[in-house]
């Protein structure tokens, strides 16, 4: 330990960490657990968070409401909000522009056009099942497309904001002219599934978003030392031995697949991806290494807060998360920007 | 290419574009309808249609197509990012917000009523992104401006959704006013706002010099003797009255204060003395083509001119952004 850092150096790798860094993320990740365990309690039935924790782990009387009604959304709310917010950091990382995030560059755009076409031509009969698979397809048919239309020798990261913009704008307008275009109980339903929620999530649907949850944050992690490099800028990375285009691209591709499993089950949410990277650099400092898991955390926890607020607040009604992601963080991310330093 | 000849080009090009606007629609008229309509007005319906809907038409679309890019233009240097458009100064947000209050709260219906309300969302919006922006430590720097922006205008966005979900009636109502249209817009909507729209662009042009010694970093300006805290300000209300105006007129019409201030740069650089009036002509040259391409597009039914924007826009820009090694300079 020296001063404020650690450092942890072997014969195979030499971290440095920032022990206030450290300590941000730990206590994020801490109150991240702390407040799903209240969220799953609260409801029409208030279950205390012992008895949560109790039912989770098969004892006491609320098992059956925990395991099939609450505990699937609230899971789904943390993958989800912790992927959007890992796929922020990264592009925000990789393309040195603050305004970054999935709903900018079109992977959110693809599959909210994707998926409104999919529900207006249906007519609303089809299931939430299938929505989600349009969803997904039309994030990942925007990505090849953005990645086909960016590509010239390599990947210019300004090149690929500025035609993710473009897709962005052509997939929304598409979008918003199809609900304009259908019967009002259609457009409606497509409105919602817009705004983003997390309504009527199953453990089939946690179960589609997981792996890829899993799978490609821990590959965020392990780049994450590359995303520091980059974040210097093109020649200071080439000039350090960064095989620029294919780190870019691994890091560009990781963010579109996180957002696009995000956006497939839970619908355009929005602000996470662009926020809580913000948030949390002003909390542990620039290294990536503890944004990511920092902006997961907080990304998590700003969905399943808007969540539980959109499920409980106004009952009968279950007003979608995607209303209240921005009512909430949005002042909590303007008194951080007040308070701090810019960094 | 030669800028000096470039501009008469597109001034012609947009006042082809113009004409164009005013003679084709779904109803068909000849050119010398046209002319008599303006020269011996004698009441006939195709007229009628010329003076009071085509006429007004053509130039909300003129001049709202040439305030967005322009205003764009003015964000993207001052907020340092090529990404910045004026819906990032909480503008389009903070008119959305208020036109669904107003409908809701106030029971207003009509497109003339929503003119005053939209404009006024509009300066609460960019006064609230500007002054968060200003506030705490460090200044109005750039990233700070641009980041409360985002975060105002991402509030103002949510806070609209949850009056549009919660009230099915005002969703009915206020839907097709945020998708963007320049359709059944009348001379009563144009006039009350035009002088903000004027006075926005006097206030550009006195810019033009101190935006270019604004662009070559903050330090370097204020070296120069900028005062940048005055420049950025002024900008900041050029880019109210402009883009407030437009949108209390047309409605958030997305993406032409984005992409042509990128257009204008690929054409003529960075000197804003060329790129400001070059942004105007492309911009209102866009949104005037996208709007005649939403009569004919689906006929008989008309397209929202946002939708066609994209469609007329997004190939054009795709090819210009792969055109040069980095697109911006």
């Amino acid at each position: 330990m020296q001063g404020n850092k650690i450092v942890i150096r072997n014969r195979w790798f030499s971290y440095l960490l920032e022990r206030k860094a450290v300590l941000w993320t730990a206590g994020l990740w801490l109150a991240l657990l702390a407040f799903t365990c209240i969220a799953a309690g609260m409801g029409t039935l208030w279950i205390s968070p012992v008895e949560v924790i109790k039912g989770v782990a098969g004892l006491g009387d609320y098992v059956t409401i925990l395991y099939s009604f609450r505990l699937p959304r609230v899971v789904m709310s943390v993958f989800a909000g912790a992927c959007l917010a890992g796929a922020g950091a990264l592009l925000q990382s990789v393309s040195r522009n603050s305004l970054a995030s999935p709903d900018m560059i079109g992977i959110t755009g693809g599959a909210s056009a994707a998926g409104v076409g999919f529900l207006v031509l249906s007519g609303g009969s089809l299931g939430i099942g299938g929505l989600s698979v349009a969803a997904a397809v039309g994030a990942m048919a925007t990505a090849m497309l953005l990645f086909a239309l960016a590509w010239k020798g390599g990947i210019s990261p300004l090149r690929l904001v500025l035609i993710g913009v473009a897709l962005q704008t052509a997939a929304s307008s598409l979008a918003s002219f199809l609900i304009i275009r259908s019967p009002h109980y259609v457009a409606s339903q497509a409105f919602t599934w817009l705004t983003g929620s997390v309504y009527g999530s199953s453990w089939d649907n946690v179960a589609v978003l997981l792996p890829w949850a899993l799978v490609l944050g821990a590959f965020a992690w392990a780049l994450s030392r590359k995303a520091n490099v980059h974040e210097l800028g093109e020649d200071v990375a080439a000039s350090v031995g960064s095989r620029v285009t294919p780190e870019r691209t691994a890091l560009i591709l990781v963010s579109a697949a996180l957002a696009g499993a995000a956006v497939s089950q839970v619908g355009a949410i929005g602000f996470i991806g662009l926020m809580a990277p913000h948030m949390a650099r002003r909390l542990v400092g620039p290294s990536f290494g503890a944004v990511l898991p920092a902006s997961a955390a907080i990304g998590a926890m700003l969905l399943v807060a808007a969540d539980t607020i959109g499920r409980t607040a106004f009952p009968p009604n279950d007003i979608p998360a995607g209303v209240f992601t921005a009512a909430i963080g949005a002042p909590f991310f303007i008194y951080l920007l007040v308070r701090r330093r810019p960094s | 290419m030669n800028k000096v000849l470039l501009l008469p080009a597109f001034l012609i090009l947009m006042l082809l574009l113009a004409l164009a606007s005013v003679a084709y629609g779904s109803r068909y008229t000849d050119w010398s309808t046209v002319i008599q309509a303006f020269i011996s007005f004698d009441g006939s319906a195709e007229h009628l249609i010329i003076r009071n809907t085509r006429l007004p038409r053509m130039l909300v679309a003129a001049t709202v197509g040439a305030s967005l890019a322009v205003s764009g233009a003015v964000m993207q240097t001052v907020t340092r990012n090529p990404l910045a458009s004026p819906s990032i100064l909480g503008v389009n947000a903070g008119a959305s917000l208020f036109i669904v209050m107003a409908v809701v709260f106030a029971g207003f219906s009509s497109l003339t009523e929503f003119v005053g309300a939209a404009f006024l969302g509009a300066a609460f919006g960019a006064f609230a992104a500007y002054g968060l922006g200003t506030a705490g430590a460090g200044g109005a720097s750039p990233v700070k401006i641009t980041l409360a922006g985002a975060a105002v205008t991402a509030f103002a966005a949510s806070i609209t959704q949850g009056i549009m979900l919660a009230d099915g009636r005002t969703f009915d109502q206020v839907l097709f006013w945020l998708v963007g249209s320049v359709a059944g817009r009348e001379m009563p909507m144009l006039v009350p706002v035009l002088p903000y729209m004027a006075a926005g662009a006097a206030v550009v042009a006195l810019l033009a010099r101190p935006l270019n010694t604004l662009a070559l970093g903050e330090d370097v300006a204020r070296g120069l003797g900028l005062r940048v805290g005055m420049v950025k300000l002024a900008s900041a209300a050029a880019v109210v009255l402009l883009a407030g105006a437009s949108v209390a007129v047309a409605g958030p019409i997305a993406f032409i204060g984005i992409i042509v201030p990128h257009l204008a740069r690929a054409l003529v650089g960075g000197d804003h003395r060329w790129l400001l009036p070059f942004s105007a002509l492309l911009g209102a040259s866009l949104l005037l083509a996208a709007d005649i391409g939403a009569r004919f597009i689906a006929m008989p039914n008309e397209l929202p001119v946002g939708v066609v924007t994209a469609l007329v826009g997004v190939p054009f820009f795709v090819w210009v952004a792969r055109r040069g090694n980095d697109a911006r300079q």
